[in-house]
């Protein structure tokens, strides 16, 4: 098409940046912070004008000649052996270029997980609806899906195990973690006088990511035997690693690029590993490039999601109030094979007993396999479900005991110098009081929680939920808890900044170069982020567990410090020369302009299997919310009045962006709370589009107001940890607890559908007409 | 595949086409594929996300429930004729501003509905953005961010009216042939 759509560059550089006075932070180590110019400041999303403009180009918006388009066969059992696959009737089908089934894959047949048990194509048998059985790349879309569904598949039906009910029952047990501390067992079996015993079990359902672009990849053959895989993930060097595995070849003959990506979630962390090495199957039987991009329904159906659980949750309280045992079991629904669920439960596991002080803990995890699509990653990672069940939990001990619910998490919650659950020494960075005592002003929660209780159809009520979160990888991360960065400055004084995670819409992109722009101290219209691609930087790990900020973001400013300090070390008493004319001075002294930085954790990590113990995640992350909602006891629908999410991140590099992910994170989990959930039958999600998995739209969205905190973290760049995920975990809790204060149901599965409160309701006042 | 047999005649942002399409191809398929025009995006293709809206005589649609040959003849507006000689629209600069953009694959949709509604509304409250936004849906901003642009847009380019300066959508040569009820 013609000029006139392209945006003019130098337009969106007179937009003049934000620079207002910092708010003020909280050092608690003995620093001199140096006032920051870039850093600190809302500045603009340098890619918001080709993403608002229509130019950024998403996966599907490539288009790349004499390509070819791959579909997948899919598993219409939940539970099967394959006898016989004849692929004769489609590979005479016209347009078809290739048809591949396992028997036809170049090498390995998995996708390299944690145990490399999830196959690329199924072979004898297969074990959830969706699972890829075959393969066909033809000239067009239609073509391939005709001779996709021409293969002639037979199959032996078994019978399904579809629950984790089932699955405990068969000792299809996927994976198995614990923690011992102290000794609960001897406090349940011998309790103190007054002390209060309680036990629960809460369940929780699905939740889809509903990312709004689906997962996609374009394989295409390079010179010399290589490929180069585009496409929309989170982790490229998770998919290099994968696609290198199935194709039995270097894994530098396989490039990386990450295209611009629409959400993610989790849901492109693991998950793109798969139609990457489809294609990339695909690619190397044909020799031409192939694109498979899932439609909604398959997305749906065959991608991950968030594990349904089970929680068994058991305390004893002394009676002054405070936390003296938890005897915890934890289960979550695997899935049909391994995948993340190992990493997931661990991290249920190190935060099952909340952020609370706790001196006799026994926790038991469990992963459950089940006839289901793999669950893998999803934001929280295996927190949210036991968050629900233990912040659940601990408001309604609070209530039995006639403690005020937020008096009872303060005397148990954790602060510096106290020690996790898994004997951690919580050294700096806890900026918990601080959160609460903001979280609770902003909600109004002591006029909520003394508001006269009416008697009638609607019902208004305050909840509160507190989490920590570990960031990063932490003990269980090995290889994938560093990062690198590659810095290079031009001579016009441009500078490059290269990393090897992913912005994927969360705002990695402007806080790197923030990063970058402090350090260097350079014009921040300077910089500019290099597109994701294995072929820049050294294997950073995964975009994921809000390790972004913490982990690129070091490596970027180790980077940076080098380069500035080399120019300092040349220029001397010039060293404040406008930026342009220092850089050409340092070029033409044959300064070195150019500097790959490396992040480590800020701590050393280590962790026990048998006891659980260990120095688990370098730093946490303190988040706690709130919810004013009013429930219609009439139909069971609740509404939230107004959430309140406040967390302490270290420090808040982009305070603009960060409210946009707090806005973001909460209202995923009111989703996770009142409404999206998955419908099975027979192991088929019967709600496989976005007219029937219903997520939250602009008529949804109560008020949600952002509160940061900022008590720096010496290790993290410019004192920040990561929080993309913190105000997911305690969504649901706050607001089931807000429903239990309004109503006085305490309500033990998510989501709280209005069924399922209207039933409640019904059940506890079927003597009076309710009203 | 179905056979390019139709001479599909309308209007893209402001410029005549004249080309032989699918006729039952879906208008977002035909605008991506064969126009080129790859801003607006599929979410869902069954018109619940809204990521594929478009413009079509002045009113907000969802391209992908549109047959092709339903475009003979109409005017159509996609997210990339609103930005013009490299000026953002009103709404596309407060986007930026208020920080409403993340992934961004629902925001050309998004815009698209919040420019029809100011078109529609000089003041819009707070409720008439979410109503008209309702079927726009994005998954990681939380709306709020969004619901400040639009009402930021609408104050500003009413401050624009006030001053006797139209607002510069409206200046856009071809894309709206004055004086008409259905501007885009």
């Amino acid at each position: 098409m013609q000029s006139y759509y392209v945006l003019g560059s130098s337009q969106f550089a007179m937009i003049e940046n934000p620079i207002s006075p910092l708010p003020e932070t909280v050092c608690e180590t003995e620093c001199a912070c140096p006032p920051l110019e870039v850093v600190g400041h809302g500045l603009y999303r340098p890619d918001a004008p080709e993403k608002l403009t229509g130019q950024a180009k998403y996966i599907a918006d490539l288009q790349i000649p004499n390509i070819l388009q791959a579909y997948v066969l899919r598993s219409p059992h939940a539970s099967a052996r394959i006898e016989k696959i004849s692929t004769a009737k489609a590979q005479a089908m016209p347009g078809v270029a290739a048809i591949m089934t396992a028997e036809d894959l170049p090498a390995a047949n998995y996708v390299p997980l944690v145990r490399n048990d999830l196959p690329l194509l199924a072979a004898s048998e297969v074990k959830f609806i969706g699972q890829p059985v075959a393969l066909v790349a033809a000239e067009s879309y239609e073509e391939a899906r005709a001779a996709a569904e021409a293969i002639e598949v037979q199959y032996e039906v078994l019978k399904p195990s579809l629950t984790i009910e089932e699955g405990i029952a068969k000792d299809w047990i996927l994976w198995h973690y614990q923690q011992f501390t102290g000794d609960a067992e001897s406090v349940f079996n011998n309790p103190e006088p007054g002390m209060h015993i309680y036990e629960a079990t809460y369940t929780t359902s699905h939740q889809e990511h509903a990312y709004l672009e689906t997962n996609g990849c374009i394989v295409t053959p390079e010179d010399r035997g290589g490929f180069k895989v585009l496409g929309s993930m989170q982790c490229p060097f998770y998919v290099q690693k994968a696609v290198a595995t199935a194709l039995g070849v270097d894994y530098q003959k396989v490039r990386v690029v990450q295209t611009v990506t629409g959400g993610g979630f989790g849901g492109k962390e693991d998950a793109p590993s798969t139609p990457a090495s489809l294609a990339a199957v695909l690619c190397w039987r044909t020799r031409r490039p192939v694109r498979l991009i899932y439609g909604r329904e398959e997305d749906m159906i065959s991608m991950t999601k968030r594990h349904p659980s089970k929680t068994v949750f058991k305390s004893a309280v002394d009676k002054d109030g405070y936390i003296k045992a938890v005897d915890i079991h934890y289960y979550v629904d695997g899935g049909a094979y391994i995948t993340l669920s190992s990493i997931v439960l661990w991290r249920g596991l190190l935060h099952a007993s909340g952020p609370y002080r706790i001196p006799n803990v026994r926790t038991l995890a469990d992963a459950v396999g089940s006839n289901t699509a793999p669950n893998g990653a999803f934001r929280g990672f295996g927190q949210p479900q036991v968050a629900f069940a233990a912040d659940a939990h601990w408001d309604h001990v609070a209530q039995q005991m006639g403690i005020d619910p937020l008096e009872f998490r303060r005397k148990n919650m954790l602060k510096v110098g106290d020690k996790t659950s898994s004997g951690q020494l919580l050294a700096e960075s806890v900026g918990f009081e601080e959160v609460v005592a903001k979280v609770k002003a902003e909600i109004d929660y002591d006029r909520l929680l003394t508001l006269p209780r009416t008697p009638g159809r609607f019902r208004r009520g305050v909840g509160l939920s507190v989490s920590h979160y570990g960031v990063g990888l932490g003990a269980n991360g090995g290889p994938h808890n560093f990062a690198a960065a590659n810095v290079v400055v031009a001579v016009d004084g441009s500078v490059s900044v290269a990393v090897g995670t992913a912005e994927i819409g969360q705002g990695m992109t402007t806080v790197m170069l923030q990063i970058a722009a402090e350090t260097l101290q350079c014009p921040f219209e300077r910089l500019y982020l290099a597109d994701t691609d294995t072929s820049q930087v050294p294997d950073s790990g995964p975009t994921v567990a809000s390790r972004t900020t913490l982990a690129s973001g070091n490596a970027v400013r180790d980077a940076c410090q080098i380069i500035r300090q080399r120019m300092d070390n040349y220029l001397k008493e010039r060293k404040d020369l406008p930026w342009r004319e220092a850089v050409s001075a340092c070029h033409v002294g044959g300064v070195q302009m150019a500097a790959q930085g490396y992040y480590r954790p800020g701590y050393k990590l280590d962790f026990d299997d048998q006891t659980g113990h260990g120095a688990t995640y370098e730093i946490y992350t303190w988040c706690a919310n709130a919810a004013d909602v009013t429930v219609d006891t009439w139909t069971g629908k609740v509404k939230i009045n107004k959430f309140v999410s406040g967390q302490d991140i270290g420090r808040a590099i982009n305070p603009a962006l960060v409210e946009g992910q707090i806005q973001g994170g909460a209202l995923q989990g009111i989703g996770y709370a009142l409404m999206e959930e998955y419908i099975l039958k027979e192991g088929r999600i019967l709600n496989d589009s976005l007219s029937t998995y219903i997520i939250p739209t602009s008529m949804d969205v109560p008020e949600i107001v952002p509160v940061i905190v900022e008590h720096n973290y010496s290790w993290g760049p410019y004192g920040a940890k990561g929080f993309g995920e913190t105000p997911l975990v305690p969504a649901a809790p706050a607001i089931i607890n807000a429903i239990a204060n309004a109503t006085g149901l305490r309500l033990k599965h998510l989501p709280a559908t209005p069924e399922r409160v209207w039933a409640a309701w019904q059940q506890e006042h079927s003597q009076d007409s309710g009203v | 595949m179905a056979e390019k047999n139709f001479r599909l005649q309308c209007t893209v942002n402001g410029h005549p086409i004249d080309k032989m399409v699918d006729p039952t191809a879906r208008l977002l398929d035909t605008l991506r594929e064969e126009l080129h025009l790859t801003g607006c995006k599929e979410g869902c293709g069954q018109g619940e996300c809204g990521a594929c809206t478009i413009f079509m005589d002045g009113k907000p649609v969802d391209s992908c429930l549109v047959m092709t040959i339903q475009a003979q003849g109409h005017r159509l507006v996609t997210i990339e004729g609103m930005a013009f000689e490299g000026r953002l629209d009103t709404i596309q600069q407060m986007f930026v501003e208020e920080a409403s953009v993340q992934c961004g694959f629902c925001i050309p949709g998004m815009v698209v509905a919040a420019r029809a509604l100011l078109e529609e509304k000089e003041d819009p409250t707070l409720e008439e953005v979410r109503y008209a936004l309702g079927g726009n849906i994005c998954r990681c901003t939380g709306y709020h961010k969004i619901f400040r642009a639009v009402l930021r847009a609408a104050k500003i380019e009413r401050q624009l009216r006030l001053e006797g300066k139209p607002s510069q959508l409206k200046d856009l040569p071809g894309v709206h042939p004055a004086p008409s009820a259905d501007r885009l």
